[in-house]
């Protein structure tokens, strides 16, 4: 019973962290119909980031965090700017190769570069505040995701709801011609949709680092949310949270009884790559998702 | 010297021909001539980059065919390549196997994996086959390198024999790079000739629009899992003479990023045409090449990068190729090299 709550905690923990990468990814897709497979990239570049503001330059936690988002904000408009704005009408390939290369070469490099590519590891940095429900224990990284997930929602929804940038990004994301008809600039719903994909990305890789450290590997971990954000419907926020605790919760019991049974373990690592075949062919959009059926 | 210019065919056979004037014929001759004489004049090092670019002109001709011409883009190109390369090393280590009974078995078993991942083509497109076949990747990775260890040598990785031809074994590079030259030429002419019948007519219709080719009455599924085992053959023949070249089969080879920088020789080259895709290779690999004579350079300029530099270099300058030319270039040098042409051709008209 105790592994089953302690598998469930931590399952939850991941599966949040996951949703709040999706949901980066899924709020470009919704404005500006650009796949963003450099999601995870950005969440590592933001685990370094983290060590960067918190170890060398020795800033407190909510400091380090305000200029981590500072630099997502910058990163986020040099992105659409002088990448994905001349790709704006392109076939999808396009505008998948240009994220492509963006994550894998531009970005990686560059946390080779600067960082050299090491593992590093800041865990002392965040406060340590732990729980212990009976015998389980639950992580300080899950407190501070469940609390970061919910302003995170909670903010995105109050401003897709009530704020007239938000308004002009769900216009923009219904139909293009028509915002751009009645008015809204369709180039700065964009940017600011890029901006929001690399904070949540950058906050959501500060939180990860500072769990389990950084490394170029932490960019795998993106590739992971893309079976959160299939799961969810590549369309709907609310999509990415649930699919983001189903897959954490599934990653986790996967590892904790079905590793024991497979000849060398690493179940876990490879279950949200299952999760994402089966997705695509069963209910290719997912459980929230709109449906566009094509009979072929 | 004179290039094509306007239409003067008296038969069929004129009118279906590769090369059509004798400066094509003259140039293609000299062009072979070189490739084969070239290991007595040049060094050991761009034998190493040429025998590399021959056995990725391979796997870069099948991932033509499956998204060049058929629009179903993989990114999981690499794991196929490893499909063949280890059921090439383990029929010819395990069951002692010949090099050359092993290598169409290996390219046949890689296009039967390939055909298997590339269901998820039957149901999903665009960016959703990209999530799967990264996922095929990863997948067949897992299961190679975790799962099925007592085959083969988990992520020790597996020893492959240098292949034999009438007992003598090819030990040396130049004589592995005339079998790398061959295959490859081999394979430039299947894929040109795939492309020219039928089945690839067919091909261009599903890419273009695959519901008015379903219409037509072209059996979409069945060409569209064609197009993947195609594709994964020739991958299985490049991930084959990889693993016999390198001695060694092992999951360094056969890196995800391999299975990405197809995909840029494919952008930079020109994604629908044969040229396009040896172009896309050669300026690539020429291109880490360059980065290997800079990264010391730039690491004697800034000795605080310096351990890192020829790493972070050639993944940064690769990324700007493919970034520079989907901007500005999307359609490729191939493309490029066709506008020079028909300037060429009608100068001084404009039209």
């Amino acid at each position: 019973m105790t592994l089953f709550l302690q598998l469930a905690i931590t399952g939850f923990s991941v599966g949040i962290i996951y949703a709040l990468i999706a949901i980066g990814f899924v709020i470009i897709l919704k404005c500006s119909q650009a796949f963003n497979i450099a999601q995870g990239h950005i969440v590592m570049i933001g685990g370094y980031l983290g060590f960067t503001f918190l170890v060398m330059v020795g800033l407190p936690l909510w400091a380090a965090l305000l200029a981590a988002i500072a630099t997502a904000v910058i990163m986020g408009l040099l992105i659409e700017r002088l990448t994905l704005r001349p790709l704006v009408g392109q076939p999808v390939l396009a505008v998948v190769m240009m994220t492509i290369a963006l994550g894998f070469c531009i970005l990686e490099g560059l946390a080779i570069l600067i960082w050299g590519g090491e593992y590093k590891v800041y865990s002392g940095a965040l406060p340590a505040v732990s729980l212990r429900l009976g015998a389980v224990y639950v992580p300080a990284a899950m407190v501070f995701a469940v609390i970061l997930a919910i302003i995170v929602v909670t903010a995105l929804m109050l401003f897709f709801r009530y704020a007239k940038i938000g308004l002009a990004m769900r216009a923009t994301a219904e139909d293009e011609q028509v915002a751009q008809c009645a008015g809204i600039r369709v180039t700065t719903v964009y940017a600011i949709s890029w901006i929001i994909a690399c904070v949540t990305g950058v906050v959501a890789g500060v939180l990860l680092g500072g769990e389990s450290g950084v490394s170029p590997y932490l960019a795998t971990m993106g590739l992971k949310a893309f079976a959160v954000v299939l799961l969810g419907g590549v369309n709907s926020i609310g999509g990415a949270i649930v699919a983001g605790i189903i897959v954490g919760l599934a990653e986790s019991f996967a590892a904790g009884y079905l590793d024991p049974l497979t000849t060398r373990g690493g179940l876990a690592t490879i279950f949200p790559f299952i999760v994402i075949i089966i997705v695509l062919v069963i209910r290719p959009y997912g459980l929230f998702g709109i449906k566009r059926i094509e009979r072929i | 010297m004179s290039l094509a210019s306007g239409t003067f065919n008296q038969s069929y056979a004129q009118d279906m021909a590769i090369l059509r004037t004798r400066t094509q014929r003259v140039l293609l001759f000299a062009f072979l001539a070189f490739l084969f004489t070239c290991p007595l004049f040049i060094g050991e090092t761009w034998l190493t980059i040429m025998t590399m670019i021959g056995i990725t002109v391979i796997s870069v001709h099948g991932l033509n065919i499956l998204t060049g011409y058929c629009g179903q883009i993989s990114m999981g190109h690499s794991a196929f390549m490893a499909v063949g390369g280890y059921t090439s090393a383990i029929l010819c280590a395990k069951l002692g196997f010949s090099f050359w009974a092993a290598l169409p078995c290996a390219a046949l078993f890689a296009g039967l994996v390939g055909l298997i991942f590339g269901l998820p083509s039957l149901r999903v497109k665009g960016f959703y086959l990209i999530m799967a076949t990264i996922s095929a990747y990863f997948i067949i990775s897992w299961l190679v390198h975790f799962q099925l260890t007592g085959l083969t040598g988990g992520v020790f990785g597996l020893a492959a024999p240098k292949p034999e031809i009438f007992g003598m074994v090819l030990q040396s590079r130049a004589s592995y790079f005339y079998l790398v030259m061959i295959i490859a030429c081999l394979a430039t002419v299947v894929a040109v000739n795939i492309v020219r019948s039928r089945v690839g007519r067919a091909f261009i219709a599903i890419r273009d629009n695959d519901l008015a080719a379903e219409v037509m009455g072209i059996n979409i599924w069945a060409y569209k899992l064609l197009a993947f085992f195609i594709g994964c053959v020739f991958a299985g023949v490049a991930g084959s003479l990889l693993a016999h070249y390198y001695a060694w089969a092992s999951i360094e080879a056969f890196p995800f990023l391999d299975s990405v920088w197809y995909l840029g020789m494919l952008i930079v080259g020109g994604m629908g045409s044969t040229t396009g895709a040896i172009l896309g290779v050669v300026s690539l690999r020429l291109l880490d090449y360059l980065v290997t004579i800079l990264a010391p350079i730039l690491a004697a300029a800034f000795p605080a990068i310096a351990p890192q530099a020829s790493a972070s270099l050639s993944l940064i300058m690769r990324g700007l190729v493919i970034i520079v030319f989907l901007i500005f270039e999307p359609r490729g040098l191939a493309h490029g090299w066709e506008r020079i042409k028909a300037y060429f051709r009608l100068w001084p008209f404009s039209h």
